[in-house]
């Protein structure tokens, strides 16, 4: 599905990210990890254009993401959540996740201003499947509220039916339990586990390694910028590079 | 559901049509209530600074980005329709097509480099861009007659129905006025209008959603130049007579005080913000002296209190009043 490929990036001369190669496979979730600092927000920025790696390159499908616009990205299938909640908070509950799927309402403004009837119809398909999303993350109910007023746990959800409802090939998640608390968190992996049975590509960015090593397939370690484990959750558990990462040095402890 | 019940369900479901209909039928009736010239010139003005706040406020409440210059877009609209009509001889209608086009292009011209900045800068570019049209209005007399104003605009009209009182002229500019009125509410409703408003909330956010924020910024400001050029031309044909200063800065500020009072993002306030600040005026002769400063501590008071805006602030407190007083009721039952 996304094939990473001795991809870089440096700030200024500074490396965030040196040549870091993993594969992300059709149908499977594999996991971001790393202790603070390691790289994944700049990688997770690559991914989706806003930022542009400096060397190496991005397969998604049979596209080459390296110097594609965000938009375009998007576009071409990439969905994503945000660390830090981007909703935006003025627009209904149901508007926001409607949101979601603007590149299937159509893009022509003439079109929009003049109303035509093919747009109608569209637009009330559109509006029943942001209905469907909501109600699979227990927001229907809320379908008209300002999204500001939504409780935290409520707005990550939120984020999450808007960034599922358009059914994109892959899926960025950064730091989807963030924040919430033990209940919030498990019903969250429910969801992911659920979105991975219907066949979602899923790219997870988590601190949460229970819930990594729980529902993950693959788990990718992240250090300072470089690649220093791939494979299942068992296989990077034991792996003394990624305990030497979390835990540091073992003489130095000693 | 009970007869009621549906009643007020169809109500609520074609709320925007209705409305829609309500205010046309009442535009259509206002002449026979309401026959004194210059009540009906200070509302026909009303209509013409509606149609700039709609697309000014499309620009500033959905497409999030500032503009202190559309008073050159609407100058460049009345300007070009004299020029056309008087000094070239093109038949009027035409005319205010072609200026539209016209104008559309310069803002096209003008907006792919300026819509790179944002905030502060923005604001500071449009109303750079809004002084050196001023400017260029009072220097080059041979062409706009200079600081004493263009005369002798040719009346609109539609084969020997000349569009020259306040009652005519009432039903053509309110006519144009609910269109672009429709044609902006259509927009703000589709997926396009979404992206729009995805835009103005936050702007990361709206591109990983598909939305092409440079293109967006970019048509909408051009869109939003042409209805400015639509209404200029509208105004030169009414007065007859234009001159400078309507164009100025100070216009330009007017203006985006209409977005505000009106409120960010909403289509509605658009026509009540032109409505209040056209005739605020009016209701006070001592403020004439005092206009700017007025109208500038409108400005500064709405934004501190009410940074959407009037009409949204108060809309948006009332929604989220209302989602936390059912929340409540909800966890009580």
């Amino acid at each position: 599905m996304l094939k990473l490929n001795n991809v870089s990036k440096s700030f200024g001369g500074l490396p965030a990210l040196s040549e870091v190669s993993f594969e992300i496979r059709t149908g499977q979730l594999t996991a971001l990890i790393g202790p603070n600092g390691a790289g994944k927000s700049t990688l997770i920025n690559c991914i989706t254009g806003v930022l542009a790696p400096t060397s190496g390159s991005l397969r998604f499908r049979d596209l080459e993401l390296a110097g594609m616009p965000p938009h375009a990205i998007s576009r071409a299938g990439i969905g994503r959540t945000f660390q830090n909640l981007k909703i935006f908070p003025r627009l209904s509950v149901l508007d926001n996740v409607l949101a979601g799927l603007t590149c299937e309402a159509g893009h022509s403004m003439v079109m929009a201003m003049l109303r035509l009837p093919y747009l109608r119809h569209r637009e009330r398909r559109l509006k029943l499947r942001a209905l469907e999303a909501l109600d699979r993350f227990q927001l229907a109910e809320k379908a008209n509220w300002p999204a500001g007023v939504l409780a935290y746990g409520d707005k990550k959800r939120l984020e999450l039916a808007r960034a599922t409802v358009g059914n994109p090939h892959l899926l960025l998640l950064d730091e989807p339990v963030a924040g919430l608390n033990a209940q919030e968190t498990a019903a969250v992996g429910e969801q992911l586990r659920l979105l991975r049975g219907k066949g979602h590509t899923m790219l997870l960015v988590e601190h949460d390694m229970e819930l990594v090593m729980e529902i993950a397939d693959q788990v990718v370690v992240l250090d300072s910028g470089r690649c220093i484990a791939t494979g299942t959750p068992d296989q990077v558990r034991r792996n003394p590079l990624v305990l030497e990462a979390y835990l540091g040095r073992l003489e130095a402890t000693a | 559901m009970t007869g009621k019940q549906k009643f007020f369900y169809f109500l609520y479901l074609h709320r925007t049509g209705l409305t829609v209909i309500g205010l046309s039928l009442a535009l259509v009736l206002f002449p026979l209530v309401e026959n004194n010239p210059y009540t009906l010139g200070l509302t026909n003005l009303i209509a013409i600074n509606a149609i700039v706040v709609l697309g000014l406020n499309l620009f500033i409440g959905y497409a999030g980005q500032i503009s202190l210059g559309h008073a050159a877009f609407f100058g460049l609209g009345a300007y070009g329709s004299a020029i056309a009509t008087v000094t070239l001889g093109v038949p009027p209608w035409p005319a205010m097509l072609l200026v539209a086009v016209l104008v559309a292009l310069v803002a096209l011209v003008v907006g792919i480099p300026a819509l790179r900045l944002s905030g502060h800068y923005l604001a500071m570019a449009t109303l750079g861009l809004n002084f050196v049209f001023h400017i260029i209005l009072l220097q080059w007399d041979a062409v706009t007659g200079g600081p004493s104003g263009f005369y002798g605009i040719p009346y609109l009209s539609i084969g020997s129905f000349v569009f020259d009182d306040e009652v005519r002229l009432h039903y053509l500019i309110w006519t144009v006025a609910m269109v672009c009125l429709l044609l902006c509410l259509n927009l703000v409703r589709s997926g396009v209008g979404r992206g729009m408003a995805a835009l103005a909330g936050d702007e990361t956010a709206a591109a990983a959603l598909g939305v092409d924020t440079r293109a967006t910024k970019v048509k909408v400001f051009v869109l939003s130049a042409l209805l400015a050029s639509l209404a200029g031309s509208l105004y030169a044909h009414t007065y007859a007579f234009i001159s400078p200063d309507s164009f100025d800065i100070f216009a330009a500020t007017d203006f985006a005080i209409m977005v505000v009072v009106g409120g960010m993002g909403s289509i509605w306030g658009s026509l009540f913000g032109a409505a209040v600040m056209t005739m605020l005026p009016e209701w006070m002769d001592l403020f004439d002296n005092y206009k700017d400063l007025v109208h500038g501590g409108i400005l500064v008071l709405v934004l501190m209190f009410l940074p959407q805006g009037l009409v949204t602030g108060l809309i948006d407190m009332i929604k989220v009043r209302l989602a936390l007083r059912r929340h409540k009721h909800a966890q009580a039952e």
